[in-house]
């Protein structure tokens, strides 16, 4: 009977398609909105990631988030080194100076300064040019997405010039950086560069990134460090969350993308819900002939859920399609790199589509379950 | 009415339904006494709201009866469970409706072929058993077509098919000519009645159109929820030929 089942959904070539795509532009909507909220979320923790080499952040122990920075005492780093279990510490500068081009243009941007002696911090992933030359004299180097924006509609090129707080620098690489919170250039130099960058004040000392002993738990450590200094230590992963748990406690990004989620929920479910108990109602004359041939509740039960089972599949199958392939396009656009559609957000939304599918075959199966069969003398 | 229960596919005894409840309770089925003889063909006749589709729905167990005994190839349907009910159902009946019921996005053959695969046949056998009955009752040139691609007449064969397919003990037609035109109608009965009739089978035709009363062997008239009258073919009784043309001459009331 699964044969009648599914020639019974797809003999309606109208509903049936109405059905498909009422469930695959809401899972449509519902991975496209998911993947970039949490994309745009995850933004808030790109410069963190990017920094591969060390496991941890020391900062001031107020510190929410990436942005907020209270500037360490230089002694700082001193202390930190004197833990126990730290393989290494050194310091990094983060600053939002204004950049300007020699035709004019300007953009503040997202300034770090990496250690000096070891350049722990500079951008690993290059596309033009190496992060080594950061060692020469008022070098920086810039991520693609910041020279467009300073340099419009022109070829990556190294060795142009850029002008910070009368500093003249060169630009000795292009970086492929991920795309930070706010869509600034992403500037790295040497720390005692970029300190210059704006106007000096006593301290500038941002952040301290630890790198621990090998065999040393990171979280220990970080425990130790918040003993010893009085800073605030964190994990990598956990000051990426911090990040992520400031911008949803304080910023009205999770009501937008939270009531725009909801929405294409609710309108998925009832659209997709109801197209789909319709067409079960409009087949009850059907469901009654069959049981009057004989056909068991149990086996229309079946019927029902294959047929639900079939449209959810189909319609879900679309709606992920048609999402990988937004996020395959986008994701090679400057303004929306580095989202991506994410796994999570189609197991969300595979659950979210199901419940709203099986739900709508109960629903309609009521109907067809107390049935009379006697439905079929009907005229 | 016949009282030979031993050729007796269907007894109904004192069956009575109603619909609604208290003040608003309505008794369509007033104590009805009915039989349908193995091989022959059975009408219900009356006027409209006098019962017959009620009647028909309870002998084969689509509805529940307030009272009586019905029984099938002397099986009792009320000592069967639903499930049992459903099962002897699907094994022993077949349906001719009106208005078809056929499924619109199954071909002929596969709507006649829904009895089969509702038992557990595959459905390519189904299919091929299916077919071959439908070549038999004249549609062979529409095996593959779908329900909105046939005339009203080949719609009902198809639906005959698809009530003989599983061959069944018991088939019930619900005014199976009334949405056809004479010829046509006249046509569906000439293949009911050659190709449903067969001495362990029972068939049931509820009608009120009298231009095909020639082809029943008995009559039962029913008015206001009781059978208020059998008539029985004098051939019937004689067990000679059994299906000629019935008419006043020919009919004798019991």
């Amino acid at each position: 009977m699964n044969f009648v089942a599914l020639k019974m959904l797809t003999g309606d070539r109208a509903k049936y398609l109405a059905l498909i795509f009422a469930i695959a532009f809401s899972t449509f909507l519902l991975e496209n909105q998911t993947s970039i909220f949490a994309g745009i979320l995850k933004r808030t923790g790109s410069q963190i990631r990017d920094v591969t080499e060390a496991a941890i952040w020391v900062m001031d122990r107020d510190t929410e988030y990436f942005e907020q920075t209270k500037a360490l005492k230089d002694t700082d780093l001193n202390r930190v080194r004197g833990v126990d279990g730290v393989e290494w510490a050194v310091k990094l500068y983060k600053g939002a100076p204004v950049a300007r081009t020699l035709a004019g243009k300007f953009a503040t941007t997202f300034c770090l300064g990496v250690d000096d002696g070891t350049l722990t911090g500079a951008p690993r992933k290059m596309l033009l040019g190496s992060w080594e030359r950061l060692w020469e004299p008022d070098s920086v180097v810039i991520d693609k997405a910041g020279y467009i924006l300073l340099f419009p509609g022109e070829a990556l090129q190294l060795g142009r010039t850029l002008e910070l707080n009368d500093h003249k620098v060169t630009i000795v690489g292009i970086s492929d950086a991920s795309a930070p919170f706010v869509s600034w250039p992403v500037l790295h130099a040497r720390y005692s560069l970029a300190v210059n960058f704006l106007g000096r004040e006593r301290t500038q000392l941002s952040y301290v990134l630890v790198q621990p002993r090998a065999g040393v738990d990171v979280k220990a450590l970080c425990a130790r460090i918040e003993q010893k200094t009085g800073l605030r230590a964190r994990t990598s992963a956990q000051f990426q969350w911090d990040c992520v748990a400031y911008y949803l406690k304080n910023t009205g990004i999770p009501v937008n993308f939270g009531i725009t989620i909801t929405i294409a929920l609710i309108v998925g479910a009832v659209v997709a819900g109801q197209t789909f108990y319709l067409f079960t109602i409009e087949n009850l004359k059907q469901f009654g002939a069959l049981k009057a041939i004989g056909v068991t509740n149990w086996r229309l039960v079946g019927m029902v859920l294959l047929q639900a089972a079939a449209v959810g599949l189909i319609g879900f199958s679309i709606g992920t399609g048609m999402a990988a392939e937004f996020f395959n396009f986008f994701g090679q656009k400057l303004a929306t790199r580095g989202i991506i559609l994410m796994w999570q957000s189609v197991a969300l939304t595979g659950g979210c589509m199901s419940f709203v599918v099986i739900l709508a075959s109960f629903l309609s199966l009521r109907r067809v379950l107390v049935l009379e069969p006697a439905i079929v003398f009907r005229s | 009415m016949n009282n030979n229960h031993l050729n007796s596919a269907v007894v109904c005894r004192d069956v009575r339904k109603s619909f609604g409840q208290g003040d608003a309770a309505v008794e369509v089925l007033r104590g009805v006494d009915f039989e349908a003889a193995q091989g022959k063909l059975t009408f219900l006749v009356g006027p409209s709201g006098c019962g017959k589709t009620t009647l028909i729905s309870v002998i084969a167990g689509l509805l529940d009866k307030n009272s009586g005994e019905v029984e099938l190839f002397g099986q009792g349907l009320e000592t069967l469970t639903a499930r049992e009910r459903i099962l002897f159902r699907r094994k022993n009946l077949g349906f001719v409706y009106q208005q078809f019921n056929l499924l619109p996005a199954l071909t002929a053959a596969e709507n006649a072929a829904v009895p089969l695969m509702a038992a557990g046949v595959t459905r390519a056998q189904a299919v091929d058993r299916a077919k071959a009955l439908l070549v038999k009752l004249g549609l062979e040139h529409r095996l593959g077509a779908l329900p909105e691609k046939l005339s009203g007449g080949q719609q009902q064969r198809v639906t005959l098919a698809r009530a003989l397919v599983h061959e069944p003990r018991l088939i019930v037609c619900d005014e199976p000519t009334a949405a056809l035109d004479h010829a046509t109608g006249e046509a569906v009965m000439e293949l009911l009645a050659e190709n449903a009739v067969h001495p362990e089978r029972a068939v049931i035709v509820v009608t009120h159109d009298n231009r095909v009363f020639h082809f029943a062997d008995a009559i039962a008239h029913m008015d206001d929820g009781r059978i208020v009258k059998t008539e029985v073919k004098r051939e019937v009784e004689t067990q000679v030929a059994p299906r000629l043309e019935m008419n006043a001459r020919v009919v004798e009331a019991v």
